[in-house]
């Protein structure tokens, strides 16, 4: 990728983050629900609830307490939550690792279950099979994950108790480990087991964000596949006697992938909006499920540091998947 | 026949491997001297005595397994000896005085001293420290130690200061370990001295707790604790449904009701010191004697109970339950439709010409809130009161209360675990209150001299006639006192607490 469009990608991304952070702020603070009278103690005055907001600067014109802010967020202070009383970023960081992991394993099985009925449907199109992976896949996309998610838990929590229902790892083992990266961390200390247990825990939560997403790559993909299948290097190659499988996996497959990465980068972005409900359901402890903490107690700097690092992360998402296609796709780069 | 080839019987294999590790996560965890809890909330804070997580009653009973209270208090609401194993006034209530107990254990081996009690209150009681409570705790200065006894000077005299020593913010904390590690410190690793160490935490997924050998109160019967946090009630019920967990709290009566009869599973649910109301506004309609009477006896809150609630709940008519210092039988106000008719009536209203105003709810906040709501607007349709329904959230109610913008009514839940009625009608009625919403000069009157009442019984009594009084002039309308619906392994023995949610310290094996 030349650096001109590198830096003019890096500059949208400071704008748009930016843009982020003036709404964010403004929104929280408009929306019904204010943080100091959820604080008020039963013999309160007035001086005291006064004093009160002063101490979380909510005493200030709304545009000084942006000024405050942003001033603090440029030197990498995210203000302190009023509901856990920590540092707003030492919170994040902690629980971040958490949905990182379960959105990637989230993605993987839904490029992976997508890819699959792709190509499953394109070698078998006009039969059975065709019919009835579209026919699963508009259910995968009509059902709401966190309705995928309580059948989850309904049918592999309790009716075949095959996965964990709540949090990240089984409470009566001992962790000790110095990351939050869980299975990474697990993967470099060799401990096999631990990161198994981490697995079954991510397998619930997983499968609830990836199927509408592995829905959506499915269908995008054997469309693409379709396409591809009747161009003249396709016909070439059963021509010079290339088996079908070996047609469809390594001529056809490469050429389709383009726009189905392009559509996976906008929708894993939904993936990541989606950890909020599905990590409740799951209590899983990332920063989704945090989130809903941080609305309901009205914590209004852990709303605010949240909504930063969900922007930066959809637009880390946005500029990697850019990046990639631009790889798999030469007219890209110079474009 | 069929033959499968090596992959396939690879592939079964390997699923049957999952099945049976899958099955192995069911297995009871009560029998290795661990007890699971699956719990409704999650633990925002391990200081006990400051911030929002101080003051929400769900997370006291996981702050009483870490930490002492002052003074203790029995599943019943009686008090009884905690860190503190006497106290009381002076004579002329200028000074109070309390006896440490001694041979109590930090959990880090040092001695809880009565400099850490006088530590601990005067934290608490400085006005820019964040503990919610500083109010009630700078009512006390001027400590002075001598062995192991404390005194202090009374500020101004507050004869609820020793019930709030067993209640919310009345926690001991370890002087020398705080000052040494400082707030962020004390959180990443904290220190109390009550019957269960910390041994794990996991924000939002899990804590896990030892049991403390050296507990002045004896070792508890489990030697592990794991709460685990599972906020939505439908995975709570699965924790439980599928062994995973071996107590759960608050899920709905209907799954209550299901599943504490099933094999290996056992239900108990006691009334607790939570109340459902509903606040009247001194505006509109409201101003009205005769409208704010017929909605309260319009209400028929037995059927509210029976059949919404199936049973676990109990009909009040004052804003003290049973169980509460001031609560007085003889206060009824009833259920009489035609009663409420003839009141609406000598006003002007009827089913044809309605008392209109708006009525404000939470909606799944409290079992069946909105429901509830939707059937008191369906009796008061039947005598002639319109009322239109307004869901919000709960922290818009506080930020409405607070601003005292509330709708002519709007209903809440109250908790008052020390059952004092300073904690109940006080702080819901008194206009100055922040908390209060009806606001007029004949009840603050009443009320005003109550705070610093010396005299027990006068004070009591001041109170009960403050409950008749606002029941005669319909200034709130009780509703019922709630239930705590607890659901647990039939192997384990849990004992209900009225103050709320059931203490891993009172639970042994069956």
């Amino acid at each position: 990728m030349p650096l001109t469009l590198i830096l003019s990608r890096a500059v949208s991304a400071i704008v748009t983050l930016l843009g982020v952070m003036v709404i964010v702020f403004v929104l929280v603070r408009v929306v019904p629900g204010d943080p100091v009278a959820m604080m008020i103690a039963p013999g309160a005055t007035e001086a005291d609830i006064a004093a009160l907001r002063a101490h979380y600067g909510l005493d200030l014109p709304l545009y000084r307490q942006f000024g405050v802010w942003f001033g603090q967020v440029l030197h990498g202070n995210f203000g302190t939550s009023i509901s856990l009383k920590q540092n707003v970023l030492t919170i994040i960081l902690e629980r971040l690792p958490a949905t990182i992991e379960l959105a990637l394993f989230a993605l993987a099985l839904a490029v992976a279950w997508g890819t699959f009925i792709a190509l499953l449907s394109t070698a078998w199109r006009d039969t059975w099979v065709e019919r009835c992976i579209d026919g699963f896949n508009s259910i995968m996309l009509a059902v709401p994950d966190f309705i995928w998610g309580l059948t989850f838990v309904l049918v592999f929590g309790v009716l075949i108790p095959l996965f964990p229902i709540s949090g990240r790892s089984d409470p009566s083992l001992n962790q000790n480990l110095t990351t939050q990266f869980f299975i990474i961390e697990g993967l470099l200390r060799g401990r096999l087991g631990f990161i198994w247990d981490v697995l079954k825990h991510m397998i619930m939560p997983a499968l609830t964000m990836s199927l509408p997403l592995a829905a959506v790559i499915g269908r995008v993909l054997k469309n693409t596949l379709m396409d591809v299948m009747v161009q003249d290097y396709i016909v070439l190659a059963r021509i010079k006697g290339l088996s079908p499988s070996r047609i469809l996996l390594q001529e056809a497959l490469r050429n389709a992938a383009v726009p189905a990465l392009a559509l996976t980068g906008v929708q894993f972005t939904f993936l990541i909006g989606g950890t909020v409900i599905t990590e409740r359901i799951f209590s899983y402890p990332g920063i989704g499920n945090l989130a809903v903490d941080a609305v309901i107690n009205r914590d209004l700097p852990l709303i605010q540091g949240l909504v930063i690092t969900f922007g930066t992360l959809f637009i880390a998402v946005n500029m990697t998947i850019d990046a990639m296609t631009a790889w798999l796709n030469p007219r890209l780069r110079h474009a | 026949m069929t033959n499968l080839s090596r992959r396939q019987v690879l592939q079964l294999g390997a699923a049957g491997l999952l099945l049976g590790n899958g099955l192995h996560i069911t297995a009871a965890h009560a029998e290795g001297g661990t007890v699971t809890i699956a719990y409704n909330v999650n633990l925002p804070s391990f200081d006990p005595t400051t911030g929002l997580s101080a003051v929400n009653p769900t997370i006291q009973s996981i702050y009483r397994s870490i930490f002492d209270q002052f003074i203790g208090q029995k599943p019943s609401l009686e008090f009884q000896p905690g860190l503190l194993t006497e106290w009381g006034w002076s004579e002329d209530k200028k000074q109070v005085w309390m006896t440490v107990r001694e041979g109590a254990k930090w959990h880090d081996g040092s001695p809880v001293t009565p400099g850490d009690i006088v530590w601990s209150l005067e934290r608490a009681g400085k006005m820019d420290g964040g503990n919610p409570i500083a109010f009630i705790w700078s009512k006390i200065n001027n400590f002075k130690i001598d062995g192991s006894k404390v005194t202090a000077d009374v500020v101004s005299f507050e004869p609820t200061l020793f019930k709030w020593m067993a209640f919310l913010t009345g926690y001991v904390m370890p002087k020398a370990y705080f000052e040494k590690v400082g707030p962020e410190g004390f959180e990443a690793k904290p220190v109390g001295s009550g019957p269960y160490m910390v041994d794990q935490f996991e924000r939002n997924a899990f804590l896990r707790l030892k049991a403390n050998p050296d507990y002045w109160g004896g070792k508890p019967a489990f030697e592990t604790v794991i709460y685990k946090f599972v906020p939505d009630a439908t995975s709570r019920v699965a924790e439980i449904e599928s062994g995973s967990s071996d107590v759960t709290v608050d899920i709905p009566f209907e799954e209550f009701d299901r599943l504490k009869s099933k094999e290996g599973l056992a239900g108990v649910s006691t009334p607790i010191s939570d109340i459902g109301m509903i606040f009247l506004k001194n505006i509109e309609v409201m101003n009205d004697k005769n409208v704010r009477l017929a909605a309260h006896h319009a209400i028929d809150k037995q059927a509210i109970v029976d059949k919404l609630l199936r049973g676990y709940a109990t009909p009040i008519d004052t804003l003290e339950a049973p169980q509460y210092a001031a609560f007085d039988a003889s206060i009824k106000v009833g259920y009489d439709a035609e009663k409420a008719k003839e009141l609406l009536k000598a006003s002007g209203f009827g089913t044809g010409n309605p008392a209109k105003f708006r009525i404000q709810t939470t909606r799944g906040l409290k079992p069946k809130d909105y429901e509830m709501v939707q059937a008191i607007v369906g009796m008061w349709r039947k005598v002639g009161l319109e009322a239109e329904i307004e869901v919000y959230e709960i922290a818009k109610h506080y930020e409405l209360r607070a601003a005292d913008q509330l709708a002519p009514a709007a209903f809440y839940n109250w908790g008052n675990a020390i059952g004092d009625p300073t904690t109940s009608t006080g702080f819901a009625m008194f206009g100055p209150s922040p908390h209060s919403v009806w606001n007029t000069d004949d009840l603050d009157a009443m009320i005003g001299p109550l705070w610093g009442e010396a005299d027990e019984a006068k004070r009591i009594a001041g109170w009960k006639a403050v409950d008749k009084h606002i029941a005669e002039e319909g200034y709130v309308i009780p509703l019922i006192q709630y239930q705590q619906p607890i659901l647990h392994k039939a192997s384990i023995k849990v004992t209900p607490n009225i103050a709320g949610s059931p203490e891993p310290a009172q639970m042994s094996m069956a």
